[in-house]
């Protein structure tokens, strides 16, 4: 007999235990279940949830290895025992075993936490429920922390993913109910929550917080720090980054952020397995390029001038929007949430736009919030159904029209 | 309850939980939003509000035969508007800072969808003793919503209460890393009041199968 046999045997002979969502759930991670649907029609296919998922996870990996190396690269670069590697992409200064280890240690714990505190959020919801563990969590607790400071305190982390995953999620119904995307909430409720971690030229550096307050305490050591790119633009100063860093991602950033190539890759990778939506992350790239074109143009056309506190991200030249932030890691991997998006074609086109739109929008005239993307997308995300309903509408009185012209 | 017929018992005691304005009847939420960021003006507001209603509708209830239906809620509008004066003047004569912090909510309490309701609901055709149980009833229940909110709210956004430092230290946040108190600065922006609200529902009802509505 093997294993899985055994297993199911296990499940069958406990099948009136309260406990058993939890175990199933692990089984059917492992192993397809041995029953089907029973009555109705039902369509088979391959690309189930689970494998829907892991599918997401696959094409973030790259995003997480490579934000394990710059946690190491830019801590090693602050304390002078790295050098600057300008624009190569396989720079032996970068893909060292030392910066590697310092994001390994660094950034496990965050993907544990978020793993661990979401899916065990899952289980209690389950077990009272009495339904199937969901997997939903998977893609959220990969996600969480990639969109974190590298230094954010663990604990924060974990209170945040228990808000977002139940009032998120689970208060609507669990996965697939969700309004908003989970890993967003996650993301805003740090964001306005613990404003101390999220921003500012300290926490993207692995280690700066705690020098700063060694230092305060009396030690006797040279502060470190890093600014993202947004954060010296909305004040006003030179970023600092050539192009080729910004495109490769050796900028200091959220953990998964920064490489706009992986990401890009990340995003082919879905596109071609038929599981994000090529329409969305299409038009999100139009809507911020739209919005930087119109920048670009008031600040050519003189209507600002450099006193301006808008002036520093106003004039940054509309591709290099794109490159920057989180941009391209929201609109790739969290705008193309088919929950939370919209489900129509058309309206995915009006929705991937405005989130381009309105992200470049934030990024300008909010210097406090320099990281648009994610209100945008959480914004869209409420408007996602409205959306749909008219364009469905149209939809209706189109044919309407038609059978009309037709029966006439 | 000794002093009180059992009907009128349930005139305070419903409103404080089964049939509770702010959890069951959804009414009042603005202010719930806008002062529960302290615990302080939260109690004060509740003192306030049942100040006004418990007054309010005793003053109704003994016009109820007089007032002409159609001129109704002039009427009440004026009686709530010279009873939040008297409040009003009272606060900036006791408690100036405090009146400063509630600002205009405090004039707000005339558009309160709670006193409005009660008079509208129960001052206008109950008589007076069974009015004034009434609102006493409704504002306390009014008031325990604020409180719990205003609890939850100062404790973990400020790290305070009534002013009294409990937790960590807001001013001084060197030295804590990853084990250090923090505090939540969510929690005293409106969303927070909003969702803590919803938290207090969510518990009330799985506890009470029979308010769920589908």
């Amino acid at each position: 007999m093997g294993l899985k046999e055994k297993l199911h045997n296990f499940k069958v002979k406990n099948k009136d235990k309260k406990w058993l969502p939890a175990f199933s759930a692990i089984h059917t991670f492992l192993y397809l279940p041995n029953e089907t649907t029973h009555n109705g029609t039902h369509i088979k296919a391959a690309d189930d949830l689970k494998r829907t998922m892991n599918t997401v996870i696959m094409a973030m990996i790259p995003c997480l290895i490579f934000g394990m190396f710059n946690a190491g690269y830019q801590h090693n670069l602050q304390v002078g025992e790295a050098q600057a590697v300008a624009g190569s992409f396989f720079s032996s200064e970068f893909w060292t075993m030392a910066n590697f280890m310092i994001g390994f240690w660094k950034i496990l714990p965050l993907v544990i936490v978020s793993y661990g505190v979401g899916l065990g959020i899952e289980f209690i919801f389950a077990i009272i429920k009495g339904h199937e563990v969901e997997e939903g969590y998977l893609v959220t607790g990969m996600l969480v922390p990639l969109i974190v400071p590298v230094d954010i305190p663990l604990w924060m982390l974990a209170v945040a993913v228990v808000f977002g995953v139940v009032i998120g999620k689970e208060v609507f119904g669990g996965t697939g109910m969700n309004i908003l995307n989970p890993a967003l909430t996650i993301r805003a409720f740090l964001f306005f929550a613990y404003p101390t971690w999220m921003s500012g030229d300290k926490v993207w550096v692995e280690g700066a917080v705690e020098r700063t307050n060694e230092i305060l305490a009396g030690a006797n050591l040279d502060a470190i720090s890093g600014e993202t790119i947004l954060g010296s633009l909305a004040q006003g100063k030179e970023a600092g980054y050539g192009v080729m860093d910004m495109f490769l991602g050796f900028i200091p950033g959220s953990v998964g952020e920064t490489s706009t190539l992986l990401i890009l890759l990340g995003g082919l990778f879905l596109i071609f397995a038929k599981i994000g939506s090529w329409r969305i992350m299409l038009s999100s790239a139009l809507g911020a390029i739209v919005m930087g074109l119109i920048f670009n143009q008031v600040v050519d056309s003189g209507w600002i001038t450099e006193s301006s506190k808008f002036y520093g991200l106003m004039s940054t030249t509309w591709w290099h929007h794109l490159l920057i932030g989180g941009f391209a890691f929201g609109t790739v991997f969290m705008a193309t949430d088919p929950v939370t998006a919209s489900q129509t074609n058309k309206g995915k086109w009006i929705y991937g736009f405005l989130i381009g739109f309105i992200s470049i929008l934030i990024r300008v005239f909010n210097p406090a919030y320099p990281e648009g993307v994610m209100l945008a997308i959480l914004l869209m995300n409420v408007f996602a159904p409205t959306i749909d309903h008219y364009v469905v509408q149209g939809n209706v009185k189109q044919r309407m029209k038609r059978l009309k012209a037709k029966t006439a | 309850m000794g002093l009180l017929s059992k009907k009128d018992a349930a005139l305070i005691k419903d409103p404080l939980a089964d049939n509770n304005p702010i959890t069951i009847q959804v009414l009042g939420i603005c202010s719930a939003l806008a002062i529960t960021a302290e615990l302080e003006a939260a109690i004060v507001m509740s003192i306030s509000v049942l100040f006004v209603l418990g007054i309010g509708n005793v003053v109704i209830s003994l016009m109820r035969n007089i007032i002409p239906s159609k001129i109704r809620i002039i009427v009440q509008l004026i009686v709530v508007a010279a009873l939040v004066i008297i409040v009003d003047q009272v606060l900036k004569a006791f408690a100036y800072e405090l009146s400063k912090t509630l600002s205009v909510f405090v004039g707000l309490i005339i558009t309160n969808c709670i006193i409005m309701g009660r008079f509208e609901a129960f001052a206008l055709g109950n008589g007076p003793w069974r009015s004034f149980l009434d609102g006493i009833g409704n504002s306390l229940g009014y008031g325990v919503i604020l409180i719990i909110v205003a609890f939850f709210r100062e404790l973990l956004g400020a790290g305070t209460l009534l002013g009294f430092k409990v937790l960590g230290d807001p001013i001084e946040k060197t030295g804590v890393y990853a084990f250090g108190y923090e505090n939540n600065g969510f929690m005293l922006l409106a969303p927070m009041a909003l969702i803590v609200v919803g938290i207090i529902i969510w518990v009330q009802r799985s506890r009470n199968e029979a308010l769920i509505e589908d």
